[in-house]
Parts: C-alpha cells; sequence; structure tokens
C-alpha cells in the first residue's frame, strides 16, 4: 500500500467563540482568538490517500483529479471567506484548526469514497507551520 | 470524534556523542565529527502529538496556551540554552536525538493538560529528524 499526500493554501479569517459561554469565559479559555473582530492565518491543507498502485498507470491516484477535488470542495469554501460567518459548516462548531481538519475530511470523504479507489487515510491543516491538526476518520 | 493537534517548538542545546564504553578510537570511528570534544550544538525542532476526543464546548483536544505552558515548563525550559551531556538523564546515555527524542517523550507523557501523547519528533537538522511513540 502506498500513502500518497497532495498539498494546498487557502487563507482565512476566523475567531473562536461559544455562544454559550460569558464574554468573560470565552476570553480566558480562547484569549486572543476570541477577538470578534476576527484574525487570520495561511492555511495548508494537506490530504493523503492510500491505496494500491494501478497495475496500468502506476497511480494510487490521478494527482489532477485530487487537485481539483480539494479546490472544489475545500477551496472553493474557505478561501478567502470568514469561516464563521461564510461557512456553514462553522455557523455552530467552532473553527478550531481540529474542527476544520474534520469539516475538510467531511467534504472530501464521500467524494473519494464514491471513486471507488485509495481511501483517505488523513486530513492534516496548518494553521501556521507550528501548529496543525489532523483527522484520521475515527469516531 | 477523535482528532490530533500537533505543534512545534524550537530549542537550541550543544552536545558531544561519547561513550565512555568504547575506546577513544572507537568513540571516534561510531560519531565522527560528534565526538568532537568540546561539543557542538543545533537549533532543534520537537513536534508534539496530542490524540483525543474534541472538546464539544471549545471544538479542540488540548487548549495550545496550556499545552505550550506545559512543554515549556518540562522540556524546554530544562534543554533550551544547555549542554544536553550535563543534563542528569544523560549521564548514563549519549545525549544522541534517539535518546534526546525519547527524554521528551518520558517527560511529557501522561502531562499533557488533555489527550494522549501520540509521538513526540525531534528535527536535528533540516535533514534528519527521530521520532518516538512509546513503544
Amino acid at each position: 500500500m502506498i500513502e500518497l499526500t497532495r498539498r494546498a493554501t487557502f487563507s482565512a479569517s476566523h475567531y473562536y467563540w461559544n455562544d454559550a459561554w460569558t464574554a468573560e469565559k470565552n476570553e480566558q479559555v480562547f484569549g486572543r482568538c476570541a477577538n470578534r473582530n476576527g484574525h487570520g492565518h495561511n492555511y495548508t491543507l494537506e490530504v493523503t490517500v492510500s491505496g494500491e498502485p494501478d497495475p496500468v498507470t502506476g497511480f494510487v491516484v490521478d494527482l489532477k483529479w485530487l487537485k481539483d477535488l480539494m479546490e472544489k470542495e475545500v477551496l472553493a469554501a474557505y478561501d478567502h471567506r470568514h469561516l464563521n460567518l461564510e461557512v456553514p459548516e462553522f455557523a455552530k462548531a467552532i473553527p478550531t484548526t481540529e474542527n476544520i481538519a474534520i469539516a475538510s475530511w467531511k467534504r472530501l470523504a464521500p467524494k473519494i469514497a464514491r471513486m471507488g479507489g485509495p481511501r483517505l487515510s488523513r486530513v492534516r491543516i496548518y494553521e501556521t507551520p507550528e501548529v496543525f491538526a489532523e483527522y484520521r476518520g475515527e469516531a | 470524534m477523535k482528532a490530533y493537534f500537533g505543534r512545534r517548538y524550537q530549542m537550541s542545546a550543544s552536545h558531544r556523542l561519547h561513550t565512555d564504553r568504547l575506546t577513544a578510537e572507537q568513540n571516534q570511528a561510531a560519531y565522527g565529527k560528534c565526538n568532537n570534544p568540546h561539543g557542538h550544538g543545533h537549533n532543534y525542532l520537537v513536534e508534539v502529538l496530542a490524540g483525543g476526543k474534541v472538546n464539544p464546548e471549545t471544538g479542540m483536544v488540548v487548549n495550545m496556551a496550556a499545552l505550550d505552558e506545559v512543554v515549556q515548563t518540562k522540556v524546554l525550559a530544562r534543554f533550551d540554552h544547555t549542554n544536553l551531556n550535563l543534563d542528569p538523564l544523560f549521564v548514563n546515555q549519549v545525549p544522541t536525538t534517539e535518546n534526546l527524542c525519547r527524554a521528551v517523550f518520558g517527560l511529557l507523557k501522561d502531562t499533557l493538560p488533555a489527550g494522549e501523547l501520540e509521538y513526540v519528533r525531534v528535527e536535528e537538522t533540516e535533514n534528519n529528524f527521530f521520532e518516538y511513540r512509546g513503544e
């Protein structure tokens, strides 16, 4: 089995806020990320699929297909957007790096499964080069 | 849902690879330039991965500020700008990056504010890195 990873970048703004909490508690838990005017990052999305190389093409997956899928399903929704205000899944869920990784997985997984070839094995989101989160489809 | 949160930290330290169990010639053969008696240093990158359920209230596996505090206290304050050979952890073992990686894992295991320690990766230079998962 081979694991293949494709990277893409997007830039977006967000803030962290739990409506069930007081302003004081939000600021205590989330610190500067609780500023309601938002702030932004250059995110890196890493998508890893795994499978056996096709005996004819030698590909686990057509990289162009994967690149286009990432652009259509994730970047088109997130790039140059305010995640809290413009992306439906973050109307309720806080757009933490963990939740962005899970949400990106949910956007990609059905399309990759429908192709019937390689398996989506990991989605990793870098918020900065020093901060990242990943989701492997676990319950 | 189980997810993973990763964080990278930098620390600078010196070390000398040398063991009294080998002769001077054997040390030189095994460690080469790293056996220089005066030591040398690296800018180490320490990558920590925590795994666990995403807290529904915060959307986080672990609060980054709380994780930073633990790593700062347990690891960076201990090793940054020090000579690793003089640390008690390296009295009886050579401060190779393999051993440093295991030492950092040992210092952080069971001390994370939330989640489980999945691995510690230590990058010694841009071209070599080491990873320990507690196995």
